[in-house]
């Protein structure tokens, strides 16, 4: 049966992308970010996951305002990386797996979760970015991968709890696909930043900290915190960390922290990003394997 | 009719984009959304007016995206996302654009950034900064 053996949260700032696009990785500014990650790839290189779940927001590329899902799971074989304005980033096309796609689809939708179902849909930096923070440059991205888009552009998103009981169901999803899958969940978005109005540049560490050490050993403290309080606390786009709650909602309570690392800017953003490992599903560490 | 109380109206310096505002910055957001395509970023740039008339913009509308009054842009219901397509159509990053919505110059915000940021210390509530200009 397919598992979902670990989670990865980490920022999608665009800026990070441009960084690598335009080959600016080591300037100070940036090796201060991307060092965070050096771990991360070996680690992830070690793990060979065959699919990775990516849960993620759209920041009006794929959809406008005419129509705006809550959750919108993609299952189609592939997805082309967007023109946001600059032009498309140079990175891979993302492969799907429409027949897992679709069985999350079916399991979770039975479940009470009304998600929205995607045959076609463009991916914009808050997917392209993580996957290169995590895989680097590669002609193509070494493993298939489920983009989850959460609305969190038109308020109000979804709860955090709301998102950490999806977490779950996916989870139910995966367990109960056939096939010998193993499958990495990340999420994406923040940490806190505003990017909008006379209040742009709020930074928030202590929140950070907090959300990230919440997440590893206690994230009910995490699934509690109101729409408001990101809003007012970490930025008003800080309010993306609710996707983070997605995915660790998908492990179980058994995990063991593997990285952590946060960084304050990239640009106009709180860089965070852990990664955890599902000892219910992995009982052994997964490089050991 | 008296409209229902919203409790992040509270927060200072910030227009959350919610579903009236999303109705009301209908024509600004998909004529920001058009910029995605390369042929109409060349169309708008050469009669910027002439090209906004498709969009059914108020003349409050019309004028924020033409003198780039991105603060102005939000209040009439654009949402940062969305005006971001215009931004980089003026060939501009998303921390320039930041830069100009705070009053700063892009030095001056870059080095904020640099230093962690804004705090959220007195940037929570309408009433600090209400004290902090009064």
């Amino acid at each position: 049966m397919a598992k979902i053996v670990a989670g990865v949260w980490t920022s999608h700032v665009p800026a990070i992308g441009a960084a690598l696009d335009l080959g600016k990785t080591q300037e100070p500014y940036w090796t201060r970010v991307f060092g965070g990650y050096e771990k991360s790839k070996e680690w992830i290189a070690k793990v060979k996951p065959d699919v990775c779940i990516v849960v993620f927001n759209d920041h009006a590329t794929a959809f406008s305002v005419d129509i705006v899902p809550t959750f919108a799971l993609g299952c189609a074989a592939e997805f082309e990386p967007a023109d946001e304005g600059w032009g498309p980033r140079p990175v891979p096309v993302v492969k799907g797996h429409p027949e897992l796609a679709a069985h999350i689809a079916q399991s979770i939708i039975q479940d009470d979760f009304d998600i929205t179902v995607v045959n076609k849909m463009e991916v914009d930096h808050g997917l392209t970015v993580p996957l290169s923070l995590m895989f680097g440059q590669p002609k193509e991205w070494p493993c298939q991968i489920i983009p989850l888009a959460v609305n969190v552009v038109l308020f109000p998103p979804p709860s955090g709890k709301r998102c950490f009981n999806l977490g779950q169901a996916i989870r139910k999803a995966v367990e109960s696909y056939p096939d010998d899958l193993r499958v990495v969940i990340f999420g994406t978005g923040g940490m806190s930043h505003q990017i909008s109005g006379p209040r742009a540049g709020l930074i928030n560490s202590d929140f950070d900290r907090a959300f990230l050490e919440s997440l590893a050993t206690d994230p009910s403290k995490a699934t509690s915190i109101r729409h408001i309080e990101y809003m007012r606390e970490a930025g008003a786009e800080g309010i993306e960390m609710v996707m983070w709650l997605v995915a660790r909602g998908a492990l179980s309570d058994n995990v063991e922290e593997i990285h952590r690392f946060y960084t304050v800017p990239a640009s106009n953003t709180a860089v965070g990003h852990l990664i955890l490992e599902d000892r219910a599903s992995a009982p052994s560490a997964l490089a050991a394997e | 009719m008296q409209q229902p109380r919203k409790e992040y109206e509270d927060i200072p310096g910030t227009t959350v984009f919610d579903a009236d505002q999303c109705r009301k910055g209908y024509g600004i957001n998909m004529f920001c959304m058009s910029l995605l395509k390369a042929p109409n970023r060349e169309a708008f740039k050469k009669d910027e007016a002439g090209y906004l008339k498709q969009y059914n913009l108020t003349p409050g509308q019309t004028e924020a995206v033409l003198k780039r009054d991105w603060n102005g842009m939000l209040r009439e219901g654009g949402n940062i996302y969305f005006t971001a397509k215009l931004a980089a159509t003026d060939g501009l990053s998303f921390q320039q654009v930041a830069a100009m919505m705070t009053g700063s110059t892009q030095q001056e915000y870059a080095d904020m950034m640099l230093k962690g940021g804004r705090s959220p210390n007195g940037n929570r509530s309408k009433s600090e900064w209400a004290n902090k200009n009064g």
